[in-house]
């Protein structure tokens, strides 16, 4: 057991259960931001504090992008759209959160059926990002609003990442960059069809984009 | 080699980027394509050296994939330099809704055609998993802004889902990846890297539970991006509001590249001995997407979109013939250049009558041989190639399909996919007929004859590539895709 791995692995537990509940969007993208960069330090921890310059760079670069580059794109683009800063879920936000709950024990049961190849720093790890991943899905899913299904897409990807930095250690530095350079690229282009689909529909409203049926 | 092959459309879709005048960046489009297609077809000769430590190289299937898209995108190209000709940065009126709209400037239509060659040939050459993951998910990058070549609110919308559906698809085979890293992860090996050689030589020592799981993600994932039904949803969308060389593009070249994703995996799991639970998934999403495609083509009303859930149909048989395995397994194989060919011509040929008609309601085109014969015929041609009547290839790639089922007693397969097939049959046979014949609209103002060389010849270019396929498959191409069909476990 290791209990600094431990505490972050609880802590993206009720950020994500805090999402489920948020109702302002300027909120959600400040909280999604302290996962980042939460998640920036997971690797520094893991391996005892110890100040390999690969590391660093790898934490200093996901810290900046995460916690500082996503969520000022976000913003600005809350900024400049004039949207009303609400959610509007589709689902409501006690449902929501029950619901994530349900997720919750379904992920912990997953991770226990799922045992590890090899000894990992806490056995919370699995079944923690199985229910990132899965928060992030369902914001996805049962939100309204362009930005929130964009914040759902980097809580899963949040997910994932703490599946990958917290069991797979020896990942090539070019394959982490590449995987970070796709996901800012992917929130960058996200970003300009949501400025477009504003310019266009003078709303983001994504349940509203049903024209294209059959 | 390699570098050549990534190298040349990367530089010229910066070069595309800079240079001003049109004419010469159409220039550059169809050189990249044309001496993309050369080094391609060189490598048929002469095997190219891996490089970065194995990290990208050229092997058989790798090589098949590459050959699809540099044709596809040589035929394309060269149908693109008549197209943008007229299109780019015009302002127009829409067809279907009579909104105004401009279309993206030629600039960045060409540089992201460019960047889309780039990464789809990077999808083909890595042979490291994080790698192609980082590859496939820039080809939905540089394709999203293709999709929204005409900026109006249809095409603005098929490019949100596209991006999004995809993007989360794409995560998911992420998370595929690193299941595969704790599958590989047994202390007995040596070498832990996610180089597929070195996977397939440790397969015995991979972890079960975690491989299932890895492919399961990887069908998922990739399976998005492929088309395979229920994961399909953008498919018809970004194919239906794309402009017609991005439809055939994404059809015929970046389904297969996806497609190729998944037989990556699948090669893993075949050396770990779980060839028979991954055919069975196969052939489940397999029939699943036939399935669902044929509900959906019979009584569609835009003949895009009809295309477009004939792509999903294909990519079903693609992942069937994998499933079935055996001789199926080569019959996939032929079967994926054949669809490419047939889908990118059918594409290209719907683009002519997009450009005439103005609408894509099937309903309100007909008379199209008596307007523009040579379209006319292409369109038939390609309606008999398709649903496979034979002498085209798909009809020698199915029978070969059907065939290795009965011969391994599947029979209820066998049957349900001959009905399935008949059903699209009837369902493209009245959409297209009616098309092809029947008197011109005397209310459409045309001018004599809109067929032009640049407009017919490429796609009629597909469609006799995929006629010869039907007749004789020379030798080379024949044990090219014996080879690719032994790797994935057939013969």
């Amino acid at each position: 057991m290791n209990n600094a791995a431990d505490t972050i692995m609880i802590f993206l537990v009720l950020t994500n259960l805090t999402l489920l509940g948020l109702s302002r969007l300027g909120t959600c993208i400040r909280i999604v931001a302290v996962q980042g960069v939460v998640l920036g330090l997971l690797p520094l921890l893991l391996n005892g504090w110890s100040l390999e310059l690969h590391l660093v760079f790898f934490s200093a670069a996901i810290i900046s992008l995460k916690g500082i580059v996503f969520p000022w794109l976000l913003t600005r683009a809350l900024r400049d759209l004039k949207t009303q800063r609400e959610v509007e879920p589709l689902i409501g936000y006690g449902t929501s959160i029950a619901l994530g709950m349900v997720i919750l024990v379904i992920c912990m049961w997953l991770g226990s059926r799922l045992p590890l190849p090899v000894a990992a720093m806490s056995t919370l790890i699995v079944p923690v990002a199985f229910f990132t991943i899965m928060s992030g899905l369902f914001l996805i899913i049962s939100r309204k609003k362009a930005v929130t299904q964009v914040l759902g897409y980097l809580v899963m990807e949040n997910g994932i990442y703490t599946f990958g930095v917290a069991l797979v250690q020896k990942q090539p530095v070019l394959v982490e960059l590449g995987i970070l350079l796709d996901v800012f690229v992917a929130v960058f282009v996200m970003g300009i069809t949501m400025f477009h689909i504003n310019r266009e529909f003078d709303h983001i409203d994504t349940d509203q984009l049903s024209r294209l049926k059959v | 080699m390699i570098y050549a092959l990534l190298l040349i459309p990367a530089i010229a879709a910066v070069l595309s980027l800079i240079v001003r005048s049109n004419i010469f960046r159409r220039i550059i489009l169809v050189t990249a394509a044309v001496s993309h297609t050369v080094i391609t077809i060189t490598a048929w000769n002469k095997e190219a050296n891996p490089l970065l430590n194995g990290w990208l190289m050229l092997d058989k299937p790798g090589l098949l994939f590459l050959t699809i898209t540099s044709v596809l995108f040589l035929a394309c190209s060269l149908y693109a330099f008549g197209y943008l000709a007229g299109e780019s940065g015009r302002k127009e009126q829409d067809f279907e809704e009579g909104i105004f709209f401009t279309n993206a400037p030629a600039a960045i239509f060409c540089a992201c055609l460019l960047a889309f060659l780039t990464t789809m040939t990077l999808v083909t050459v890595s042979q490291h998993f994080g790698l192609m993951w980082v590859a496939m998910e820039a080809t939905t990058l540089a394709s999203a802004p293709l999709i929204y070549f005409h900026r109006h609110h249809r095409s603005l919308e098929a490019t949100w889902k596209y991006l999004l559906i995809c993007s989360v698809g794409i995560a998911l085979a992420l998370l595929g990846n690193f299941f595969m890293v704790i599958a590989a992860s047994a202390p007995e090996s040596n070498d832990k890297s996610m180089i597929l050689s070195v996977l397939l030589q440790q397969g015995h020592l991979l972890n079960v539970p975690w491989l299932k799981a890895a492919f399961l993600l990887f069908l998922v994932g990739y399976g998005t991006k492929m088309g395979l039904a229920p994961m399909h949803t953008w498919l018809p969308d970004a194919h239906s509001e794309s402009p017609s060389v991005v439809s055939a593009l994404m059809s015929g070249a970046l389904l297969n590249c996806a497609f190729l994703g998944i037989l990556r995996s699948y090669q893993v799991c075949l050396a770990a001995g779980l060839g028979r639970f991954c055919q069975d998934l196969l052939v489940l999403f397999g029939l699943i997407s036939i399935g669902w495609a044929a509900v959906f083509i019979l009584g569609q009303p835009d003949y895009k979109r009809m295309l477009a859930y004939s792509s999903v149909e294909h990519m079903g048989i693609l992942a069937l013939g994998v499933g079935i395995g055996a001789g199926a397994t080569f019959g996939a194989m032929l079967h994926a250049v054949n669809h490419s060919l047939t889908k990118a011509m059918l594409f290209l040929a719907a683009g002519n009558i997009l450009a005439v008609y103005k609408t894509k309601t099937t309903k309100r085109v007909s008379g199209i041989m008596t307007i523009m014969p040579a379209t006319g015929i292409i369109w038939i041609a390609g309606f008999f190639a398709i649903t496979g009547i034979p002498p085209f290839g798909i009809f020698l790639s199915e029978f070969t399909i059907v065939k290795s089922m009965i011969e391994q007693g599947r029979i209820g397969i066998a049957v349900a996919f001959l009905a399935i097939l008949a059903l699209i049959f009837i369902g493209m046979a009245i959409a297209f007929l009616n098309m092809a014949q029947g008197r011109k609209d005397d209310s459409l103002q045309i001018a004599d004859n809109p067929d032009t060389a640049i407009s017919v010849l490429p796609p009629l270019a597909l469609g006799a590539l995929t006629l010869m396929l039907g007749l004789y498959i020379p030798p080379v191409v024949n044990n090219l895709l014996h080879d690719v069909a032994v790797i994935m476990g057939g013969y």
